[in-house]
């Protein structure tokens, strides 16, 4: 299981690097979608078979898609220079990046992240009553209000989406042009 | 059983190469791509946290962050749609109309 899993953290994290380094936007996109694939096993592997199944749908289906359209529709080349000439920017990039690593490692790494076993869901529990009913319980009890304010954000996003990719929108008229209708 | 350690490793390892890629990179769409990958990073950590401690609020939360990553998406596609109408490029040092 162990061996597995580092199996896939090798794909995942090459999914990951050729989206970096690759340049043209298709193959960045279908190599994230491998590392979509992978990180959906590794979800498997910790017993979350309902998360694994939405990262799929979700992510590697439905939002991967719209960037491969995206892509498509705007039919883009690859006019980005090869990533191998160093620069002062990328220099400075690569060292903050460096740096992130370094602390988040240090933070994931110390006794505050090594919480043990504090929830009331054991693997066992989990087993008899199966995620998805613990995640939908949670989602429509505990957590109902952010869940009813995440609804409001996707009405919103959608509107904004429309909106957005009219187009033309009618120009909105001058502030200091009088009003057409009087008292 | 896997450590939960090395989950939480593996989440730094994809958020930082996440990070990289918008530093680094110059196409929006990939910029976009990589911070994909960053919420997914934190997904993965949130279930390496929930399998540690045997706790389902962190999956309750991958849903959010799912929820959020989709919506970030569509509109963030719909604006990059607009800037290449209007500019005819998508490489980030020409998108410079609020530099000063």
């Amino acid at each position: 299981m162990l061996v597995v899993f580092y199996i896939l953290a090798l794909l995942t994290v090459a999914g990951a690097l050729s989206l970096l380094l690759v340049r043209n936007p298709v193959y960045c996109a279908l190599s994230l979608v491998g590392s979509f694939f992978s990180m959906a096993g590794i979800f498997i592997l910790l017993g979350q078979e309902f998360v694994a199944a939405i990262q799929i749908l979700i992510y590697a289906g439905a939002i991967m898609v719209l960037f491969l359209f995206v892509i498509m529709l705007l039919n883009l080349r690859s006019t980005e220079p090869l990533a191998l000439k160093i620069t002062l920017p990328k220099t400075v990039g690569l060292a903050v990046t460096a740096g992130i690593l370094a602390q988040l490692t240090s933070v994931f790494s110390s006794p505050l992240a090594k919480l043990g076993p504090l929830g009331d869901y054991p693997p066992e529990r989990l087993a008899k009553e199966g995620a998805v009913q613990i995640v939908g319980d949670l989602l429509f009890n505990r957590y109902v209000l952010p869940f009813e304010v995440i609804s409001v954000l996707l009405m919103v996003a959608v509107m904004g989406a429309v909106l957005l990719a009219k187009r033309r929108l009618p120009a909105p008229p001058h502030p200091s042009a009088p009003l057409k209708e009087g008292p | 059983m896997i450590p939960v350690e090395h989950v939480l490793i593996l989440s730094a390892i994809l958020f930082t190469i996440g990070v990289g890629g918008v530093i680094l990179r110059r196409n929006a769409i990939v910029v976009f791509m990589c911070v994909e990958l960053m919420l997914n990073a934190v997904n993965l950590a949130f279930v390496g946290f929930a399998y540690g401690m045997h706790s389902m609020t962190g999956v309750v939360f991958v849903f959010f962050v799912l929820v959020v990553a989709a919506a970030e998406a569509v509109v963030g596609l719909a604006i990059m749609l607009q800037i290449f109408r209007n500019k005819g490029t998508l490489n980030i040092d020409e998108i410079n109309l609020l530099k000063w």
